[in-house]
């Protein structure tokens, strides 16, 4: 298990320094001179551009070397200090995300985890069984082969626009102030529930028809075969054969989380959800580099600790990994 | 040579020859995922035969419904959406061939090495893929854009295979590794081939069905991350695809107006062809594998 760990951690730390190196390069590869790129999009006052501009030279550090540059962002990084927002000038860039990052954990970790539930669960209980095999699962393929904004978008355009049940932008109405009230917290439900539906249901039918192909696998093997001809009950075999399947599909869930968090980006978008996928497409549309920076920084971060609990979550269902056997593939 | 049909060991070798398309013809999976794959191959390269304009003409009034003149209707500035959505159709598929085969392509290379190799290539390999798997390609996409000021169909189809591999990598990695250690591969090594002679001769051929099974999630995955970078508008800018069309639809209105002719269809098609893959995938795993095969 150390070992497992170890080797985890070492390609953890690696990965973060090199995605921290890429993030820092966005700005600085960028053809021309940042700043002024930047500055020259964003429309604000003559005397505020020259404030800025100097600010930036300075915060870009562009007169250093660049070793200094690369030292200066990591320095900065482990202060939380990630510039200033060309875009919401003058906030800082961490106040801007951590603003952004609660909806993020509301909308994305309900979503994950009762989509790989629900479509776990549904996945074993069709497989070999042949109306819902070959009927039900048909809508699993359908789901999972839909694109996360269109789905997005036809439920805003019928649930929202059409039927008029759903509010189809932002997290909550503009008239409302946030407070602690059955009100508000019933408009923030339901400003969330469409987003929610569309990550839920795509994750839903790839786990679902994940699940369902790994299952059989599992059923045709030598132990569920020496179980059945042992005259088990077929609810034990399918037991067993849920636990073993269920590891390929955690392994599936490290792979995925890359288009996961890539669909919440674009479903944030269809619906005006002020998550990061959001401020991504504020930051891109107004060349608001430093944002841009902050936002990946973020995911990158999110991605890391989502596969770390992956890992963590692997060990306590694979006894395999533990006793420092096999398995640990993940 | 000639199998001729009196011939009783000729009518078993043709027999063997046409198991695998005997059993396709039988599958419903295969035949219908395949039927619709075709479908849409064919109105690729038919569909623009049935319209007068490039996807860039602006022709007819603006937000108009579908007729029998704009038969898929007009967006809100007046361009067909029918001939927008064949010339997407080939974005499409384009970018499924060459994003999913660079991607088969560079899995399979770096599976093959991991798995035959193992020890430290194993090692070093097996981080790089967990590097590409967990680093937001977004941002490495994000730098080619501003590079790029033009971008076509191949840029993205290019940075799509050289992202999506990991997964591949690692399936063709696990399935090397349990035919390594086979007799015959054994047999291969102490008669002194070479590695890369027994990887192509000994072990590929073993794998062709799991291969070509990686090819077509490849395949579907690429359809799909491009019409995600298309929505956000780092795909591609010459061209229109079905991402874009959406993207378009989205940013100027289409929810709000009530146009649903302007991305019902691009997105109704990436559906259709992504789901029509996955279940032929399924249809073809019970195929090279009888033990799931529906009796």
């Amino acid at each position: 298990m150390k070992r497992y760990f170890g080797r985890k951690l070492v390609i953890y730390i690696f990965t973060f320094f090199l995605a921290v190196t890429i993030d820092w390069l966005i700005p600085r590869f960028m053809p021309g001179n940042p700043v002024q790129t930047m500055l020259s999009r964003a429309a604000v006052h003559a005397e505020a551009v020259e404030v800025m501009y100097g600010y930036y030279t300075r915060a870009f550090g562009l007169d250093l070397p660049v070793w200094k540059q690369y030292l200066n962002f990591w320095n900065a990084l482990f202060h939380g200090d990630l510039g200033t927002s060309v875009y919401m000038f003058p906030q800082p860039v961490i106040k801007i995300i951590m603003r952004a990052v609660p909806y993020d954990i509301f909308l994305l970790v309900p979503s994950i985890l009762l989509s790989f539930y629900a479509g776990n669960k549904f996945g074993a209980f069709a497989a070999r069984t042949r109306w819902l095999d070959n009927t039900v699962l048909l809508l699993g393929y359908i789901l999972t082969a839909t694109p996360y904004m269109w789905l997005g978008i036809l439920l805003a355009w019928s649930l929202g626009i059409v039927a008029g049940i759903f509010p189809i932008a932002g997290a909550y109405s503009f008239t409302m102030a946030p407070s602690l009230s059955w009100a508000f917290i019933g408009n923030i439900l339901k400003h969330w529930f469409l987003p929610f539906a569309s990550l839920f249901l795509v994750g839903f039918g790839g786990w679902a028809i994940g699940m369902r192909n790994m299952i059989i696998y599992e059923l045709e093997s030598d132990y569920s075969h020496y179980l059945e001809a042992l005259g088990a009950p077929r609810k034990l075999v399918r037991r067993y054969a849920f636990r073993n399947a269920i590891l390929p599909q955690i392994t599936g869930l490290a792979l995925q989380l890359g288009i996961i968090f890539g669909g919440a980006l674009v479903t944030e978008i269809v619906f005006s959800y002020p998550g990061i996928g959001y401020l991504i497409l504020a930051a891109i549309q107004n060349k608001d580099y430093f944002l841009l920076q902050g936002c990946f920084l973020f995911i990158i971060i999110g991605v890391l600790l989502a596969n770390f609990v992956i890992d963590v979550v692997y060990v306590i269902v694979d006894p395999r990994t533990r006793l420092g056997m096999v398995g640990g593939a993940a | 040579m000639k199998p001729k049909k009196t011939d009783k060991i000729g009518i078993t070798k043709l027999k063997k020859k046409n198991e695998f398309l005997y059993f396709a013809l039988r599958n419903n999976k295969v035949k219908v995922g395949l039927a619709i794959i075709l479908f849409f191959l064919i109105l690729t390269f038919v569909g623009p035969l049935f319209t007068d304009y490039v996807w860039d003409d602006y022709i007819g009034p603006f937000g108009h419904p579908p007729s029998s003149k704009y038969w898929f209707g007009t967006t809100t500035f007046g361009q067909d959406v029918y001939t927008q959505f064949v010339f997407g159709l080939k974005a499409a598929l384009l970018v499924g061939i060459i994003g999913g085969g660079l991607g088969t392509l560079i899995g399979v290379i770096v599976g093959f090495n991991a798995g035959y190799r193992g020890g430290m290539v194993d090692e070093v390999l097996n981080i790089i893929t967990n590097i590409v798997l967990v680093i937001p390609t977004f941002a490495i996409l994000l730098i080619i854009a501003a590079y790029l000021k033009v971008r076509g169909i191949m840029t993205e189809s290019i940075f799509i295979g050289f992202t999506a591999w990991p997964w591949a990598a690692r399936a063709v990695r696990s399935q090397t590794f349990s035919l390594r250690s086979r007799d015959f591969v054994d047999l291969a090594r102490v008669s002194g081939m070479k590695p890369l002679k027994i990887i192509f001769t000994e072990i590929a051929p073993n794998m062709m069905s799991y291969l070509l099974m990686v090819f077509i999630l490849q395949f579907g995955g690429a359809i799909l991350i491009a019409a995600t970078l298309d929505f956000i508008g780092l795909g591609p800018t010459n061209t229109i695809s079905l991402g874009l069309m959406m993207n378009y639809a989205v940013l100027w209105g289409a929810l709000q107006l009530g146009m649903w002719w302007w991305f019902i269809p691009p997105g109704l098609a990436i559906v259709a062809i992504v789901g029509s893959l996955y279940i032929m995938n399924v249809g073809l795993d019970e195929i090279f594998s009888p033990k799931l095969r529906e009796m």
